[in-house]
């Protein structure tokens, strides 16, 4: 365990250096002069020298590089171009509405799916299974910008009973918070959840083949009894990878439906930071948000140790 | 030792499997057409498949024969009224700028779908090369591609495509560069996975001693025989660069205005959805149709190409 535990550490780590160079290369990238966009239209060559060897663009490409991430490390992501604000700052103000987004469409996803793939299975080949099935795909297809609009006109406009838009942190206000983003969390949650119902399925229908499974029915252990006690728990251990291998879709997913929604986060953030061209916020903004993907898999490959002896005691 | 085809060591198995068949369809020898019948075949069995394909057939015929189609020009003002519901003169009736939404929806199946293709084969093409150079050389080639593509696999594809939206500025040439780089991680992999398998097959070793270069191995011997999944890989990401560039559109990162695309019609309607919902509600269920048919297509070639998908 301590191995595995030490290697994904490593492998994590070699991960985030690979994304800090491309993230650093990409904003490298970007046209226009940073030191000449600072300065405005007005200004005297002694001047533009100073600010560039203030900003570090007179020193060589891997000297920069090497300052940036000493910054990043000590949480230090800049300042923003267009109000001067610190760029961690304003990406952590954006970046929890964004994960209380995902964390509630999490929990809504895993509450649609659960019943639905434990049917679908239970009663394989039916109608229950079709329209589970069918239904799974159907959300899964739905983008998820176009399912918040209908949402919004179905139970905004039509019935009134959720409010369209805007946020309200859930512990400030509960019953504020909650109620805003019941909307939202459906948006996101219905995606995830078309994709866990058909992962609960199968992995049901796999742990249902175990002989460990049919030897307890030949003793005249209840099908239903059996489903709860054995089989549910053992096809609940996929459920944890994917919301890993999802979770940036996931966090892809919530810039789009905050976006629908008026909530003030990541996607709000970097889409107006690229339209103002500001771009230490952009550069901010991904970087956090690429962070916490790749530090949500590595938790969820533990997680996933943890719960799975044959790894954890390898 | 199976190889990862399934099919033995023959490089080319038109008769078994169906696959390489369809690779070399176009060399219409009589195994070949043989297979790609009993690939059909298997295919047809699948309704899903079937519809997704019918689906898919008729958006490319949309996307082609858009000027006949369209019963208006897509980005002429005032063709109508604005927001006139949906009737004989305007199927899907007028936007906020008095435009024929239904035509627009047609010219909207052109991005979408150029999008969608180009990007995917540009990913592929990139993708596939350098799974095979990583695969196929090992050692330190290895690692550095591959840490590559993990770096690059850990971007939500967006959030990727944002990112590279934000360096290269707005237009259809680089939305599709965008969303061609997040795909480029997922091709890598699956041929480089394959690839390892397939080069310590006999064939492979009897190339190398016959003195076949390294270049002719890797493209002649190597890349037909780990075809198959890289072709469903692409079958099933066409759906999710159709999303990507809808979701850039719709975020206002896409084709320029007033370029038809779906995403930013969906947009643009939001602000009217008490008053005209059709204008953001109707783009959306061609969209929807779109990627419900190109998953419904690419589980079909999952399960009928990739042996390992078929029990």
């Amino acid at each position: 365990m301590v191995q595995f535990f030490l290697s994904r550490l490593g492998q994590t780590l070699a991960v985030l250096f690979t994304v800090s160079i491309i993230i650093f290369a990409l904003m490298r990238m970007i046209p226009g002069d940073p030191v000449l966009m600072r300065l405005g239209d007005d200004f005297t060559q002694a001047a533009y020298d100073r600010l560039r060897g203030e900003l570090g663009f007179d020193r060589s490409i891997f000297t920069q590089y090497l300052i940036w991430i000493r910054d990043v490390l000590s949480g230090d992501l800049g300042d923003s171009f267009l109000n001067h604000e610190r760029v961690s700052k304003l990406v952590l103000d954006a970046f929890i509405p964004t994960l209380t987004l995902v964390v509630a469409s999490v929990i809504v996803g895993i509450l649609i799916a659960v019943p639905s793939g434990l049917i679908a299975a239970m009663r394989k080949d039916s109608a229950w299974d079709y329209g589970s099935m069918g239904f799974a795909i159907f959300v899964y297809s739905m983008p998820s910008f176009w399912k918040g609009i209908i949402l919004i006109w179905i139970f905004s406009v039509y019935l009134g009973w959720f409010p369209a838009m805007g946020y309200v942190h859930p512990w400030t206000d509960l019953s504020q918070g909650l109620w805003r983003l019941v909307l939202p969390a459906v948006t996101l949650g219905t995606f995830f959840s078309g994709l866990v119902a058909r992962i609960i399925r199968s992995s049901l229908l796999e742990v249902l083949d175990q002989d460990y499974v049919k030897a307890a029915r030949a003793r005249g252990v209840r099908r239903a009894a059996l489903v709860y006690k054995h089989a549910l728990a053992n096809a609940l251990i996929p459920v944890v990878t994917v919301i890993g291998l999802q979770f940036g879709t996931l966090l892809g997913g919530a810039v789009l439906t905050e976006t629908v929604f008026a909530i003030p986060g990541m996607g709000r953030l970097s889409v107006s930071a690229i339209l103002n061209r500001d771009y230490s916020v952009v550069q901010g903004a991904i970087l956090v948000g690429v962070f916490a993907v790749v530090v949500v898999n590595l938790l969820v490959d533990l997680l996933y140790a943890f719960l799975n002896p044959r790894i954890r005691v390898a | 030792m199976a190889s990862p085809l399934g099919a033995g060591d023959r490089p080319f198995d038109a008769e078994g499997l169906g696959v390489p068949a369809l690779v070399v369809a176009s060399a219409t020898t009589p195994g070949a057409r043989a297979g790609v019948r009993r690939w059909w075949r298997r295919f047809a069995r699948n309704p899903g498949a079937v519809f997704g394909l019918a689906v898919f057939l008729a958006i490319v015929a949309m996307a082609v024969l858009a000027p006949v189609l369209a019963p208006y020009d897509p980005i002429a003002q005032g063709v109508g009224n604005p927001f006139e519901r949906p009737s004989a003169a305007h199927w899907a009736g007028t936007d906020s700028f008095g435009r024929d939404i239904m035509s627009r929806i047609i010219y909207g199946a052109r991005v979408a779908l150029v999008v969608g293709l180009v990007a995917v084969l540009l990913a592929m093409v990139i993708g596939v090369t350098l799974g095979l150079i990583s695969g196929y050389y090992g050692g330190i080639v290895d690692t550095v591609i591959m840490r590559i593509m993990d770096g690059l696999f850990a971007f939500p594809i967006i959030i990727l495509a944002i990112a590279m939206m934000a360096v290269m500025g707005f237009g259809v040439r680089n939305v599709i560069i965008a969303v061609a780089v997040g795909f480029i991680a997922p091709f890598a992999r699956v041929t480089r996975g394959d690839v390892l398998a397939v080069k310590e097959e006999p064939y492979i070793e009897a190339a190398r001693l016959a003195g076949v270069g390294s270049f002719a191995i890797i493209f002649r011997h190597v890349l037909p025989n780990v075809l198959a999944p890289i072709i469903v890989q692409g079958a099933l990401r066409v759906s999710g660069a159709i999303i990507t560039e809808s979701g850039l559109s719709f975020l206002g990162l896409g084709p320029p205005p007033p370029t038809p695309a779906w995403g930013r019609m969906i947009a643009e309607g939001q602000a009217f959805i008490v008053m005209a919902p059709h204008v953001s509600t109707i783009p959306g269920i061609a969209l929807m149709l779109a990627i419900v048919a190109l998953n419904l297509l690419g589980d079909g070639l999952r399960d009928t190409l990739d042996p390992r998908m078929r029990r």
